[in-house]
């Protein structure tokens, strides 16, 4: 539609201009091309780099396994400073919003309080979310560095620490997606605007 | 009846600042006595802040004011200047030496060495909260806008930063800044506001100034490509319902997006206040949804993949869902930001020179469109008045009114009402904790957006007040 040493958006001008002058009665946002030729096509490269969210089906996790043992390893070496040794938290750290940040199991049976406790074993309706967050923002000092099984193991130490799962059960790419978690059903639709009484 | 909460902000700041450095995260020096000066002085965003910034209304006690804070502050603190501003000698007379060179400033402007408006951030500096009550018209200033991070603020340089899109796509696309820029661009001026601004306040009030309540919501003018310039270059598979979005910050933030909204407002933002955007908000390019609860707005934004569902990530799920505590169940995907205002003067911590005439001013807006109407109300809640609004009054902005009010010297609780073009008027504190259950640890109470009182008293200092007590 255009050369490269124009301007492309003067060129759409140009090309509006000519296509009101040849019919009035088109509109002058119609002389935008539909397709621009800028940007490269995304490679298998540049998305496997990028493209690392697991959805709750558990499409997308890696090959690699572990378990509560492995997991406490993991744990201790590289978690329990923030989230402490009996997974509760660490008074005085950074913990926004107070007190639900860094306690990881605990608080059933708190949701229907003034003061619920919300963890990972009381809120979070699925197991794969755990995976995917520590995947991609944990540890705190050095986020993204555990390597798969890493990864499995302490999600199976946290969730087995939570009695969500056995301590002996293995987490891998097909038994993580279906570790049933308790508030599984406790999400519901946006029901507002409200009316108010 | 602030100074213990004020003391026991002090000490939650130590301990947290020890425990940063404990793990090997220390802030830096700089902020770390930046932060605590500003902890120091609680008149800082009282009545010197009034005066300094209102020397109309006030007169000479505001000059008074003003030479007071430059100088009779101790010498090392002030021999800096205020962050944004530069230091340059106070001339005898300014009429009878000329001024300084143009280019000292390195080409890129400063404001005033007397001015010293900053963000409030956090104890466990996760949130910088904007300076409302000596704000004025409708756009926050890009370095007053609020934040909220998740993992730090990168640092990206844009030569070696890319927007990849993918998924449920015929023609996955990866995208530089060059490459947005070159696509024809739209700007838009909306509000931002974390869902969870004033949450904290929803049994009591807790926070002593318009900043620290309502801080988390500002105003720019935002400029990029339309979401669905960009959907239409890589072509949607059948069945793609939902986007998710996501960031190249340390927290590689994940929010899952309707694919409606990616094709109706919704803008990848290069912009913000005519200049490139901030890093703290998302340089070289974010998401923007208009209306919708800050942290969906992903910044740093490095890749968008079209899905047919949503993806559940930790911050849709585990945090920015509304747990409902009268039946125990969650309200999730909760994005549009309602209709809500605050009197940003006079508001919290600031103090009344005498009875007489004040103008009372504050900002409203709404998510769901434009604002149809502000009343306020000088008698708690009693009676209510039509403020005027300003124009423009946009879609999806900040909207600011004005009302004019003779004070009598009582006790007196100001509010403020606002109503969208939808017809859905601000709740109160009561309404909202029946309708949702009472939360005590306020900070999850998300899209919290009861009308706001700030009580005066006879001697004409303002304080937050709550209608619970």
């Amino acid at each position: 539609m255009f050369t490269r040493s124009v301007d492309p958006k003067y060129g759409a001008l140009l090309a509006a201009a000519v296509a009101v002058l040849a019919m009035p009665s088109v509109a002058l946002a119609d002389g935008y091309p539909a397709q621009f030729e800028f940007g490269a096509p995304a490679s298998n490269q540049d998305i496997a780099a990028v493209a690392i969210a697991i959805a709750p089906d558990g499409k997308g996790l890696p090959a690699g396994k572990g378990d509560h043992a492995a997991g406490k390893r993991v744990y201790e070496a590289k978690c329990g400073d923030c989230h402490g040794a009996t997974l509760q938290g660490v008074p005085g750290l950074p913990d926004m919003p107070a007190g639900a940040a860094l306690r990881l199991i605990g608080g059933r049976g708190t949701l229907t309080t003034g003061n619920p406790v919300m963890t990972v074993e009381s809120y979070w309706p699925y197991a794969t979310t755990l995976f995917d967050y520590i995947r991609r923002a944990m540890p705190f000092q050095s986020p993204g560095s555990l390597n798969a099984d890493e990864l499995y193991a302490v999600s199976a130490y946290i969730l087995a620490e939570g009695n969500v799962i056995d301590k002996t059960m293995v987490l891998d790419a097909q038994t993580l997606p279906r570790v049933q978690m308790p508030n599984r059903d406790g999400f519901i639709a946006d029901p507002r605007p409200e009316f108010f009484r | 009846m602030h100074s213990d909460d004020f003391e026991h902000d002090h000490q939650k700041t130590r301990a947290i600042d020890e425990a940063l450095s404990r793990i090997g995260k220390p802030i830096p020096e700089a902020q770390a006595r930046y932060v605590a000066a500003l902890e120091d002085c609680e008149c800082n965003e009282g009545m010197f802040a009034l005066a300094a910034t209102r020397r109309q209304l006030f007169g000479g006690a505001g000059v008074v004011a003003a030479v007071g804070m430059t100088t009779m502050l101790p010498g090392p603190a002030m021999a800096k200047a205020p962050p944004g501003a530069g230091e340059y000698p106070v001339q005898a007379d300014s009429t009878k030496e000329q001024g300084r060179m143009m280019g000292a400033d390195g080409g890129y402007g400063l404001r005033s060495q007397f001015e010293t408006d900053v963000r409030w951030v956090n104890p466990t500096k996760t949130a910088g909260f904007s300076p409302l009550q000596n704000s004025y018209g409708t756009i926050t200033p890009s370095g007053l806008h609020y934040e909220r991070h998740h993992g730090g603020i990168p640092n990206i340089d844009p030569a070696r930063h890319g927007l990849v899109i993918h998924g449920m796509v015929d023609r996955p696309m990866r995208y530089s800044l060059a490459d947005l820029r070159r696509f024809p661009t739209v700007s838009r001026t909306y509000f931002m506001e974390c869902s969870g601004t004033t949450g904290s306040e929803i049994m009591k009030a807790r926070e002593p100034t318009a900043q620290r309540t309502h801080g988390l919501v500002s105003t720019s003018e935002w400029t990029g490509v339309p979401f669905s310039t960009l959907l239409k270059q890589t072509g949607l598979k059948p069945g793609a319902a939902w986007v998710l979005a996501e960031g190249a910050d340390a927290a590689v933030m994940t929010r899952s997006v309707p694919i409606d909204k990616c094709l109706s407002d919704a803008l990848i933002v290069f912009a913000q206040n005519g200049e490139a955007m901030r890093p703290e908000q998302g340089y070289p390019m974010r998401l923007f949804l208009p209306g919708w609860e800050g942290n969906i707005s992903i910044k740093w934004l490095r890749r968008l993949e079209v899905s047919d569902k949503p993806f559940y990530t930790r911050e849709e799920t585990a945090k920015y869902s509304d747990l409902i505590t009268t039946t125990g169940k969650s309200r999730i995907f909760t994005f549009t930001m309602e209709a809500k205002s605050v009197i940003t003067f006079p508001s919290g911590e600031m103090k009344l020179p005498g009875a007489g005439f004040y103008e009372i001013t504050g900002l409203a807006w709404s998510g769901r469109g434009k604002i149809a109407r502000v009343e306020v109300s000088t008698d708690g809640g009693k009676s209510w008045h039509l403020a005027s609004l300003q124009d423009p009054v946009l879609a999806i902005s900040q909207t600011r009114f004005h009302f004019p009010w003779i004070w009598d010297g009582t006790a007196a609780v100001i509010q403020s009402r606002a109503t969208d073009e939808t017809g859905y008027s601000q709740p109160t504190h009561q309404q909202l904790i029946v309708e949702r259950g009472p939360l005590e640890s306020g900070s999850l109470f998300y899209h919290m957006n009861a009308v706001q009182s700030w009580g005066i008293a006879a001697d004409g200092s303002v304080k937050n007040v709550h209608p619970l007590g």
